[in-house]
């Protein structure tokens, strides 16, 4: 054919759909999304509450059997059928249109809250550049004559965190004002956001390959950092050392697929939104193989300078608290400096005991134990704000330690949020809320202005209580809920021979048993099980958060509270908002087809499939 | 218990050493102070050994202080009386007041005159205030160093700045493209008016063989016009 007849060229979109600059950005993109902050400060916690190395056994089984195929399913579904999580669902079928709605709910619900928490990396980042670190002192009382009493009696570490970057309130009722620098920062933050996201996968496609690779880069150099600290290798030992008999418990193999699942970002609808975006003849099968086992790397990779870290955190306060003891031993009995030594304390100890037990007795010396300085255990923020930025004050060169640490932060969480935002926006775009003259950047403006208004109420002093709130409500029953719908519809509504031919077209080979076994009974039934354990989990007690109140008795301890009741009506509300979309978008559409009086049939429509859809783009530009 | 003062007039050396028998047997007079030294903390490798040269020392730095807080010169070196001291390094001391009588100097009084003079007597051992320690005495922290404007408000404006910059110049630049596009879309849409032919597909028809665009290639087995495959 001669190209000079053509007046139309040969142009990217052929159906005016943007597209991957190539495979890479999209693989790129899937794994940025799926690794996040959860990789590096909830993977390694799980692993050591849960007897180390052991815990390998019941994640690596979650992988095969909930996350692999999960992610394979969402994957495909979005490359057969080009469009965003609700236009997805709604070509399945109408009455699964509500999948849809609730995972687009749920990805706006943890844009707001995941941004929050950038926002509280983004501060410490910018207060790293101070020489001394701004966390690393406590400041003076009023009079000068010693320290801040909430510091002092907490740490310097805790202080920053709970007064100065939150500023907490003791009671979750107790909003406070806001704070104004957490306000710039989250402005900063969305604007981040906002310049990535602009024009969808064009910006996010390019910005993808620095928030995505630079993290292993400084996990590298902080493994080979953490490496050389003493300490290290006791912290790694504690870490891996398998301990079968956890096994037993069922609350393992709990957190062994809810990990997996929330750590892949399953039913968030941003893979569906991402792999809409590809041409369909498109290997996703192998795609998915690649993006699940390269998450799971992620996490043992990261779990390795988190412990070599913790584990020199554990021998340094380990060593203060003996250098406290033999201090004070030796003002007691004037003993020459250095008499007494870390290594001939216990000896001292013993015979000094023997000698003069009441003048042992009387300087209440505290028992040093490494065991129980390594299994003090802490996941989440606490990890990142508090244990972590303690241990990098005692390293040679901390500015540049906690730059380094909080722009890989900063990154993992920046490459999550475009997963979530690409969730909201493709569906709004598909939707045709903007008319169409109007530029994209117009959307992701107007999304990334009203989410910054919203996320708002973060920034005010109870800010991290609520977002707590989120985490445990929005961020993980509505998930689970979704994914069973989304396995259920596409199994026994679009029907699974159906989809095995579309997935067959689309990759080129036929369908492996084994995804036919678990998407067909092993999915459903597990994540089944999984929510009907969580959710009796949950309501096994009155759901109650801790609280930072220098006022209470146990201080620094935290305080135990219990949500009051309208709190608790926020928390079932946030879990019940998304999953409630999906019956009620089907009897939406029953009670339309009853008006219509056309016998309701649950049937999707005759004649669509990935190859019917797609007939134009047979030979798409590779 | 030995005593460890020099009077210049051997009248004097009795009622001190009864003086410092007295400081030494009750520890816990009113106005005697400990103190502890700890000088291989403070200097690691090049620390030196106390002696009795450095008593003299802190004896001597004690009626500096004692003369530079009251102001008078009668505080002899004499009148600073050390004694039990450790291997700890660790001692007690008292100042006398050889014009009241041999009596004590009181407490708050020696307090005061350290503290004004910390500093010096910090030095004058190479030490400091952790590591030469009046354990009565309290130390005023110095305030730690603030920036008048502090240092995360700038590195908070160069982040804003950049990130601004970068929205402009996405934003700029997609308005020249979609503007571009718009006129290349005018500029398309004037040509094929001008043109004026009739498009099936957006191809002119005439560029188009007749037979060939109406004539499907793929049933037409029978005619020997296509070439055989």
């Amino acid at each position: 054919m001669s190209q000079d007849l053509s007046a139309t060229p040969e142009t990217p979109k052929e159906d005016g759909r943007p597209k991957w600059d190539n495979k890479f950005q999209y693989i790129l993109s899937c794994i940025g999304f799926a690794v996040g902050l959860g990789n590096v400060w909830r993977f390694p916690y799980l692993c050591q509450i849960h007897g180390g190395g052991a815990f390998l056994i019941p994640y690596f089984i979650a992988l095969l059997f909930e996350g692999i195929p999960l992610l394979h399913l969402e994957l495909a579904l979005g490359q057969c059928l080009r469009k965003g999580s609700i236009g997805a669902w709604n070509t399945i079928s109408p009455y699964l249109g509500g999948v849809g709605v609730g995972s687009w709910m749920v990805s706006i619900l943890v844009s707001l809250y995941y941004n929050t928490v950038l926002t509280w990396v983004m501060w410490y980042f910018i207060n790293s550049f101070q020489e001394p670190l701004p966390w690393s002192v406590c400041p003076l009382n009023e009079n000068r004559t010693g320290f801040n009493e909430e510091c002092y009696e907490s740490t310097a570490v805790n202080y920053f965190w709970y007064r100065k970057t939150l500023n907490i309130t003791p009671d979750i009722a107790e909003s406070g004002t806001f704070q104004w620098w957490l306000i710039l920062c989250l402005a900063a933050c969305w604007a981040i956001v906002y310049l990535c996201t602009i024009r969808g996968i064009e910006t996010t496609g390019k910005a993808i390959y620095v928030t995505a690779i630079f993290p292993y880069l400084v996990l590298t150099i902080f493994l080979i950092q953490g490496l050389t600290l003493p300490g290290a290798t006791e912290g790694l030992i504690y870490l891996f050392t398998p301990n079968l008999n956890t096994l037993k418990n069922p609350r393992v193999w709990l957190d062994a697929a809810t990990q997996i699942f929330f750590s892949l970002s399953l039913a968030f609808g941003g893979l569906i939104a991402f792999a809409s975006y590809n041409p369909t003849k498109n290997d996703c099968e192998k795609d998915a193989v690649t993006v699940a086992i390269v998450n799971s790397m992620t996490s043992l990779y990261a779990s390795i300078p988190v412990f070599s870290v913790l584990g020199f955190k554990a021998t340094t306060a380990y060593w203060d608290c003996l250098d406290r003891n033999i201090i004070s031993i030796i003002n007691e009995f004037d003993l020459p400096e250095e008499s007494i030594m870390r290594q001939n304390y216990t000896s001292w100890i013993s015979f000094l005991n023997s000698s003069y037990p009441e003048k042992i007795g009387g300087l209440n010396l505290k028992s040093c134990d490494l065991q129980e300085f390594l299994d003090q255990s802490v996941s989440g923020t606490g990890l990142a704000f508090i244990v972590f930025t303690q241990a990098i004050i005692l390293m040679p060169g901390s500015q540049a330690w906690a730059i380094l640490f909080f722009i890989m932060l900063f990154s993992l969480g920046l490459s999550s949020m475009f997963g979530n935002i690409e969730g909201v926006f493709t569906p709004l775009l598909e939707l045709q809320i903007i008319p169409k003259s109007a530029p994209k950047e117009l959307l992701s403006g107007i999304i990334c202005l009203i989410s910054f208004l919203i996320a708002l109420c973060f920034t005010l002093r109870s800010g991290s209580y609520w977002i707590d709130i989120f985490d445990r409500y929005a961020g993980s029953v509505p998930l689970l809920v979704i994914a069973f719908f989304e396995v259920i519809g596409v199994v026994y509504i679009y029907k699974i021979k159906r989809f095995s031919e579309d997935v067959e077209w689309m990759t080129g080979r036929k369908l492996n048993l084994f995804w036919q076994i678990t998407w067909r009974f092993i999915s459903p039934l597990l994540l089944l099980i999984v929510f009907m354990a969580f959710v009796t989990l949950q309501m096994q007690k009155p759901p109650s958060y801790t609280a930072w109140n220098p006022k209470y008795e146990g201080f620094p301890m935290k305080e135990e509270k219990v949500y009051p009741p309208w709190v608790q009506a926020i928390c079932v509300l946030l879990a019940a908002l998304p999953c409630v979309c999906v019956p009620l978008v089907a009897l939406f559409h029953l009670i339309k087809q009853k008006r219509r009086n056309k016998s309701p049939s649950f049937v999707p429509p005759e004649g669509f499939s990935c190859q019917g859809a797609n007939s134009n783009s047979s030979h798409p530009k590779e | 218990m030995q005593c460890l003062s020099f009077p210049l007039h051997p009248g004097n050396c009795t009622a001190l050493c009864t003086t410092a028998v007295r400081v030494c047997s009750s520890p816990d007079a009113q106005n005697a102070f400990k103190v502890r030294i700890s000088i291989k903390t403070a200097l690691g490798d090049n620390a030196y050994a106390w002696d009795a040269n450095e008593e003299y020392l802190f004896r001597a730095m004690v009626a500096f202080a004692m003369r530079r807080y009251s102001s008078k010169s009668t505080t002899q070196i004499s009148n600073v009386l050390l004694c039990n001291v450790t291997d700890r390094v660790s001692f007690w001391f008292v100042v006398t007041d050889s014009s009241k009588n041999v009596t004590t100097v009181p407490g708050s009084e020696v307090e005061a005159a350290i503290r004004m003079n910390r500093n010096r007597i910090n030095n004058a051992f190479l030490l400091s205030d952790k590591t030469l320690q009046f354990l009565k005495i309290t130390s005023t922290l110095s305030p730690p160093v603030e920036p008048s404007t502090p240092v995360w408000i700038i590195v908070f404006g160069v982040v804003l700045c950049l990130i601004v910059a970068g929205i402009v110049f996405l934003i700029v630049s997609g308005i020249q493209k979609h503007k571009k596009k718009n006129k290349e879309s005018t500029e398309r849409e004037n040509l094929e008016e001008k043109v004026e032919v009739t498009l099936e597909n957006g191809i002119p028809c005439e560029a188009l063989d007749l037979k060939a665009g109406h004539i499907n290639g793929v049933f037409a087995a029978e005619d020997e016009r296509f070439t055989s495959l």
